[in-house]
């Protein structure tokens, strides 16, 4: 930041879930907002969320972004106030851009001039009458995947659509293929079936009601989003959660990623045909989810988080009865996986496979175990540490030929590291409370955490009125960021090695459509 | 033995045993992952299942798409009569139904991508695509893997060239025929969808060759698909096992009992191969198809040089 000016600073750091009073939050002209954001990207900051707010009073729109800059532990905020109906899009020179812009034109009608591909993101109408972006009739409703796709042109290319539907038990969403015989040229991704409106239901929810919204935001990740969401209403009404509780919040944490990522080298066997892993990997992804329920009472920890601490505690029977799973659970996870990397004929299926090159996925902004399988160190949990992660440090685990191989190779790095992470904080467990009752929310605040989810970063905000109430509620779950690289990565590659390749990134449907 | 009671055997055993051989191959895949799998005699509960349903037929389909199970269960089974079980002889046969024999065969694969085209499916489309590109391989592979047996015999009928001479064979050329047998085991798992060629468990439509192009088969329609699939799989072993497994028993009851042991361990190993490796990637398969065409080409070549 350039603090040479005498003049207000445009921009405000702060910390990972830290609460600002709002009118503390810059507000800059729209085109020096566009200058000092796309001059900070510039210099090697990403978007962690970026959203338009209806203005208390008179008309426009109030836009807000958060920048982090990973390497010098650093984020900022800044926002503008903007009167007319478009403005100039910053997604040709920042790409990582493209989905925030989309989204803001889809829910408050503020379209982005110059984007390169203007489309809704989760076909809904916007939030108030007569400013739909596309003039689509607000009468009528607005069905998931209309409109036009890409298309290459000739005679020799092919159109393969697969979805909504799926012959796997998994969720909606359309993919839209351009192909020449096996060869994918191009790959659109149309999605937004799962919409269900959840950021404007937590508007006025009781805070109780509102963390099963959020922990239904996307089910395999609803202890890192009701960490993230706990956190703000902490943060907003002043209270620390006891420190025993940050550690079991912690151990969830970790469990919910050694259940994902087992899961996943087990499906990526699957998709290949490779039995042995894919079935022991089954079962052991159930042992770690009921590590998860023996905490909690819940196989994917709903319930367990509390805003000021944890629900359930955690004796000295349980603790042990958890280290004993969890050193079984890893015997079992180390030869499945072992097996997995040591077969031939895998590794001829993940290398050089949906390659997504590092500076594409820096471009793209792409978040977690995709982003560190490209090289890219970004890791909430050492870039913006909060909680437990602040006195407990876990190394960064990253791999750098950014194929399927190294997004299977981050998840097997990573399975040892939160195991290793568990059996030290279980062993090593705080005593006190677990919960603290929490206060009214500060009126006019603005607060933000980044938590460090097992899919990748994802970002909540909190903006209050004037009595205390939630006046706008945002949410970024790590597949916002992430769709698009898969969309890239299957870029001349065989159209065979798609489901492989999306395995590989393994992305939530619900998680993007909120 | 009377001819009657050994055409009547033959018929038995190529009507009755096929759906076994996917139960065993499935159950030895369960236990190799450390489940318990289905039972083995699942497809027969399958066939009889899918027999009482009722058949969905897209707007889409002509006639093609009913006529295609039946017609490639038919080419099967006609098929099926010209090659000996073990010691039971075949009730067809006649000079150059070598020639019938694999063209059969490409006659049911020719309706099976006819009615998959039929549906206007993209998916049923890229299957039939890859089927069609595939069969161009292994089925020159096909060729010069009987090409060997043919020239030892000096016979240009199946019955005749896979019998009784492939035990001297051996002793004379154990080199060549362990090389077509090697390459007839390729076209065994190419033909019958099987791992490392295609995954006949998968789910995932872009990557399936065959099970793509019967998606928008049901009931009856399906039911017949099955079970031709499991008697293409029952021939193509009983042809791979007179050139692999050349042991004679002294009495035929022994040779009819060496094969009944001898066919259900070729499902067993067949299971073994998808338990312990991943599916090739697409691109690979003509590699893999063309390596079976060299080792029948050379066990050829070998032996007439």
């Amino acid at each position: 930041m350039s603090e040479s000016h005498h003049h207000a600073p445009v921009l405000l750091p702060i910390t990972n879930g830290q609460t600002v009073p709002l009118n503390r939050i810059p507000i800059l002209t729209p085109d020096l907002f566009q200058s000092v954001v796309l001059r900070e990207l510039a210099a090697g900051a990403r978007a962690v969320t970026y959203f338009g707010m209806k203005p208390r009073h008179g008309l426009g729109l109030d836009l807000h972004i958060a920048l982090a800059h990973d390497s010098r532990n650093e984020l900022l905020l800044t926002s503008t106030h903007v009167e007319a109906r478009t403005v100039p899009s910053m997604t040709p020179v920042q790409p990582q851009l493209h989905l925030f812009e989309r989204e803001i034109a889809e829910q408050f009608g503020l379209i982005p001039e110059g984007h390169p591909w203007f489309k809704p993101v989760r076909y809904h109408h916007a939030e108030k009458p007569n400013v739909d972006a596309w003039n689509r009739p607000d009468d009528q409703p607005i069905l998931p995947a209309v409109g036009d796709f890409y298309r290459v042109e000739g005679d020799d290319i092919h159109e393969v659509a697969v979805g909504p539907v799926h012959a796997g038990i998994i969720e909606p969403g359309h993919f839209r293929f351009q192909c020449h015989g096996e060869h994918v040229f191009h790959l659109e991704i149309a999605l937004g079936y799962q919409h269900r409106g959840i950021e404007n239901a937590l508007l006025g929810a009781h805070p109780n009601k509102a963390l099963h919204l959020i922990e239904n935001i996307a089910g395999d990740t609803a202890i890192a989003h009701a960490t993230a969401y706990c956190r703000l209403l902490e943060a907003l009404s002043g209270v620390q959660p006891p420190i025993r509780a940050q550690a079991l919040r912690a151990i969830a944490l970790e469990l919910e990623r050694l259940a994902n990522h087992i899961g996943d080298l087990g499906a990526l066997a699957g998709d290949i045909g490779f039995l042995p892993t894919s079935s022991y990997n089954g079962r052991i992804r159930g042992d770690f989810l009921n590590m998860t329920a023996l905490l909690c009472g819940n196989r994917f920890g709903r319930g367990m988080l509390r805003p000021g601490g944890v629900e359930c505690d955690a004796d000295a029977a349980r603790i042990a009865d958890l280290q004993k799973r969890l050193n079984a659970g890893e015997k079992d996870t180390a030869s499945a996986v072992e097996l997995l990397f040591d077969t031939p004929s895998v590794l001829a299926r993940f290398e050089g496979k949906g390659t997504l090159p590092k500076e594409t996925a820096a471009a793209l902004g792409i978040v977690g175990p995709a982003a560190r399988a490209c090289g890219l160190a970004r890791d909430v949990r050492h870039d913006h540490p909060y909680g437990l992660y602040r006195f407990a440090q876990l190394p960064m685990s990253t791999c750098d030929t950014c194929d399927i191989f190294a997004r299977a190779y981050v998840r097997r790095l990573e399975i040892q590291q939160s195991i290793q992470f568990i059996r030290e904080q279980a062993a090593a467990l705080p005593a006190g409370p677990i919960k603290t009752p929490i206060a009214p929310l500060k009126p006019d605040h603005f607060a933000l955490t980044l938590v460090e989810g097992w899919r990748g970063e994802l970002c909540h905000t909190l903006v209050t009125d004037e009595q205390g109430r939630i006046r706008r509620c945002k949410i970024v779950d790590p597949s916002f960021h992430n769709w698009i690289g898969l969309a890239y990565a299957v870029r001349n590659q065989q159209i065979s090695d798609f489901p492989i390749c999306n395995k590989s990134f393994n992305l939530s449907y619900c998680g993007h459509d909120l | 033995m009377n001819t009657a009671l050994l055409i009547l055997f033959h018929l038995i055993l190529l009507l009755a045993i096929p759906p076994l051989l996917p139960g065993i191959i499935n159950k030895i895949k369960a236990l190799a992952a450390g489940r318990k799998g289905p039972p083995v005699l699942q497809l027969y509960y399958d066939l009889f299942k899918l027999a009482r349903k009722q058949v969905v037929l897209s707007q889409t389909t002509t006639w093609t798409f009913i006529a295609a199970p039946v017609v490639t269960l038919t080419a099967l089974l006609i098929a099926g009569l010209m090659v000996p079980f073990g010691s039971f002889p075949a009730p067809l046969s006649f000079t150059g139904d070598l020639i019938l024999f694999a063209y059969l065969l490409a006659l049911g694969r020719f309706f099976t991508t006819a009615a998959a085209l039929d549906t206007g499916s993209a998916f049923e489309g890229m299957g039939a695509a890859r089927e069609v590109t595939f069969a161009c391989l292994s089925e020159p592979a096909l060729f010069f893997a009987l090409l060997v047996p043919a020239k030892m015999s000096g016979a240009l009928v199946l019955a005749e060239l896979l019998h009784a001479p492939l035990t001297a064979t051996w002793q004379t050329a154990a080199a060549p025929m362990v090389l077509v047998a090697v390459g007839l085991f390729i076209i065994l798992l190419a033909e019958n969808c099987r791992i490392p060629v295609d995954d006949p468990n998968t789910h995932l439509e872009l990557t399936m060759i065959h099970e793509v192009m019967v998606l928008d088969h049901s009931g009856p329609l399906l039911g017949l698909i099955l079970y031709g699939a499991s008697i293409k799989l029952f021939i193509l072993c009983a042809l791979f096992l007179h050139i692999a497994m050349p042991f004679q028993a002294a009495t035929p009851l022994g040779n009819a009992l060496l094969f009944l042991i001898e066919m259900p361990l070729t499902a067993v190993t067949v299971g073994l191969v998808e338990s312990v490796m991943a599916r090739l990637q697409m691109r690979h398969v003509p590699y893999l198809l063309i390596a079976a065409i060299l080792f029948c080409g050379f066990g050829f070549i070998l032996l007439v040089r």
